[in-house]
């Protein structure tokens, strides 16, 4: 009896982990550098973008490489996303059903960067257990949906139990099919916080070695000025 | 007349290998015109049979925002069943299809595709839709022989699909490919995956609901349903009334090179004859005839090409138009990237009206072509004629 109550006393709320999970995660505002490596049937493709983002409603995104992609500029306001393509000179809306398409080719989708409520806002988070992932120990969190308009019925995380920064996560489908999975590894200590700078999205329903995602450098909390986040940005 | 018939066939028929030669292009002007428009008929006929058979009916009914052309409005375009309609449903006289955009992972690609919901007791299209009564443990699906090629799928083949709820929220489960079919009609085929619609409209949390509403009935009066747009059979149609409109005008084209051909020899001919029978028209003068009569005999004379031509087309076209509507014509490109109703092997259909039009066709021309250089003969002096002399 004592041994099961230590057990129950030791174990975090789940909730409680997804919010020490958004310290590590979340930040006022952030300037990144990253390279997305699309993993094709045939082929690899290199894209390389500069990122501002303030929380998860401002974000602009101008992509450095290939030469095909340069000058590619995304601008996120809230629920909504802007294209700017230098080929043809025109800004673009991206909405509606054109936003469940896939980013550059990757395994990501606009949608997928779009949603940007808080994992506890709309999922009802529930520890599993623990687990090891490449030689760290985690919680198990599995999180139900218990709101209706949501692309993912449930979700399972994989929390690192001493840097609280997750370290897998899987999407599942309503039938319970495994659709997505990300993978979280080099976590680093940054600012005083722990962030993983390599990500592995894969969907789980394609061939392929999906798509890689590494932060070469992040900066957190800086001074970005506010018309970084205004349309005319995207033509300069 | 009679007499003018029987000069002119003693006449050609005394030319030798001239005549014979005449008559031999010009038949070929009449095998080839009956045989293609034969084709285009026999498409015509073929594309709209298989369209009825396997999308179309009678005619249908679409949501309003249905655009066959942009899956992207497929999320909006469907809405209850009018109550109009549910007598005709249940008397098997109408099915109701729901169309929503999905995702299909053979072999681990990718493919996006259409999920039909459609009833698999329905009676008005030729789709084997009772094969999706079949009991299993994954969901019974069809497919048609385009959609099985391109994703390389054969039945009892299980692969997953994927596609988002009418709230947006992802959903994916393994179908069991329990037939494909062979229609024709690539709009029925290509990337279209057909489920029991109780399955969809459960699946997509939209109970009721429908896309299209398919009728068999084309006589019963159609009344204007608010939300619903009736799409009667030859607008449905209208896009191979268009394609072969198309490519009649561009066949016209080469009957009108072949004709052009036909009809030059017979100028020729026509022009030879007059310069170098000028006695014997300066004799039919002098025995009596007017000039209109010599002019009538030479018109004659060279319009019955036109009736020898129809004759040897008889004997060498007839086995071969004939076998050719028992074989068909087997196109030597793949025509299910089309994207319209074609067959592979199209079967040419040879009307009355077809034949009639084409031998008068032929025939007209032939007369007109012979009658320009008799024309001549009208300003000749009978005496000069008859002396041989040149005019």
């Amino acid at each position: 009896m004592a041994f099961i109550n230590t057990t129950t006393f030791s174990q975090p709320n789940a909730n409680a982990l997804l919010e020490k999970v958004d310290e590590n995660m979340a930040s006022e505002n952030r300037i990144s550098e990253s390279t997305m490596i699309i993993h094709g049937r045939r082929d690899s493709r290199t894209i390389t973008a500069r990122t501002w983002s303030v929380g998860t409603e401002k974000s602009f995104t101008e992509y450095l490489s290939p030469a095909r992609e340069q000058g590619t500029k995304m601008l996120k306001l809230e629920d909504q996303l802007w294209i700017y393509s230098p080929s043809t000179d025109r800004t673009i809306q991206i909405s509606g059903h054109m936003l469940r398409q896939s980013v550059m080719g990757s395994d990501l989708s606009y949608e997928d960067m779009m949603d940007t409520r808080k994992l506890t806002d709309v999922y009802d988070a529930r520890l599993e257990g623990e687990e090891t992932i490449g030689g760290r120990p985690t919680w198990v969190v599995h999180l139900q949906a218990r709101v209706d308009d949501i692309a993912y019925h449930s979700r399972k995380i994989w929390i690192d139990t001493e840097r609280y920064v997750p370290l897998k996560e899987e999407l599942f489908a309503k039938s319970g099919q495994l659709l997505k999975q990300t993978t979280f590894s080099e976590v680093k200590q940054i600012d005083g916080r722990w962030f993983p700078t390599a990500m592995r999205f894969k969907d789980m329903l394609k061939q392929g070695d999906g798509t890689e995602f590494i932060i070469t450098s992040i900066q957190f909390n800086q001074d970005i000025p506010e018309h970084m986040f205004t349309k005319a940005v995207l033509r300069r | 007349m009679k007499l003018a018939i029987k000069l002119a066939y003693r006449n050609l028929i005394g030319a030798g290998l001239r005549t014979w030669l005449n008559v031999l292009v010009l038949s070929f002007s009449f095998v080839i015109i009956i045989w293609l428009n034969g084709v285009m008929k026999g498409w015509d006929y073929q594309a709209k049979n298989d369209m009825t058979h396997y999308e179309i009916g009678a005619g249908q009914y679409w949501h309003q925002d249905y655009d066959p052309f942009d899956p992207f409005t497929l999320a909006e375009s469907h809405a209850p069943v009018p109550a109009a309609f549910k007598k005709e449903i249940d008397n098997g006289n109408m099915i109701a299809i729901l169309k929503v955009q999905g995702s299909i992972f053979p072999q681990g690609r990718m493919l996006p595709v259409v999920l039909r919901g459609i009833d698999p007791k329905q009676g008005i299209l030729k789709i084997p839709t009772h094969q999706l009564d079949t009991v299993t443990d994954a969901i019974p699906a069809i497919i048609g022989g385009m959609m099985a090629q391109s994703a390389k799928l054969k039945k009892g083949d299980r692969v997953i699909i994927r596609w988002r709820d009418d709230n947006g929220t992802f959903d994916a489960t393994e179908i069991l490919i329990s037939e494909i079919f062979s229609s024709n009609v690539p709009s029925a085929e290509a990337n279209q995956v057909y489920l029991s619609m109780k399955t969809l409209q459960d699946m997509m949390l939209l109970p009721e609901h429908a896309t299209i509403l398919t009728f068999a009935d084309a006589h019963e009066p159609r009344p204007d349903i608010s939300g619903w747009v009736h799409k009667p059979r030859h607008v449905l149609t209208k896009q191979v009334d268009d394609m072969i409109k198309t490519k009649t005008a561009g066949q016209s084209i080469m009957y009108g090179i072949l004709l052009l051909l036909a009809m030059l020899a017979i100028f020729d001919t026509q022009v030879l004859s007059i310069f170098r029978r000028q006695k014997e028209i300066g004799t039919y003068v002098a025995l009596g005839y007017t000039r209109k009569e010599v002019v009538m005999l030479f018109t004659v004379e060279g319009s019955m090409h036109a009736v020898l031509a129809a004759m040897a087309a008889t004997i060498y076209g007839l086995p071969f138009l004939l076998w050719q509507a028992k074989v068909g014509w087997t196109m030597p490109i793949d025509t299910s990237q089309f994207g319209m109703a074609i067959a592979q092997t199209l079967y040419p259909v040879y009307t009355v009206g077809l034949v009639l039009t084409t031998v008068l066709l032929v025939t007209l021309t032939t007369a007109v072509v012979s009658y320009l250089p008799s024309r001549k003969i009208a300003k000749m002096n009978p005496t000069e004629a008859l002396r041989g002399k040149l005019q």
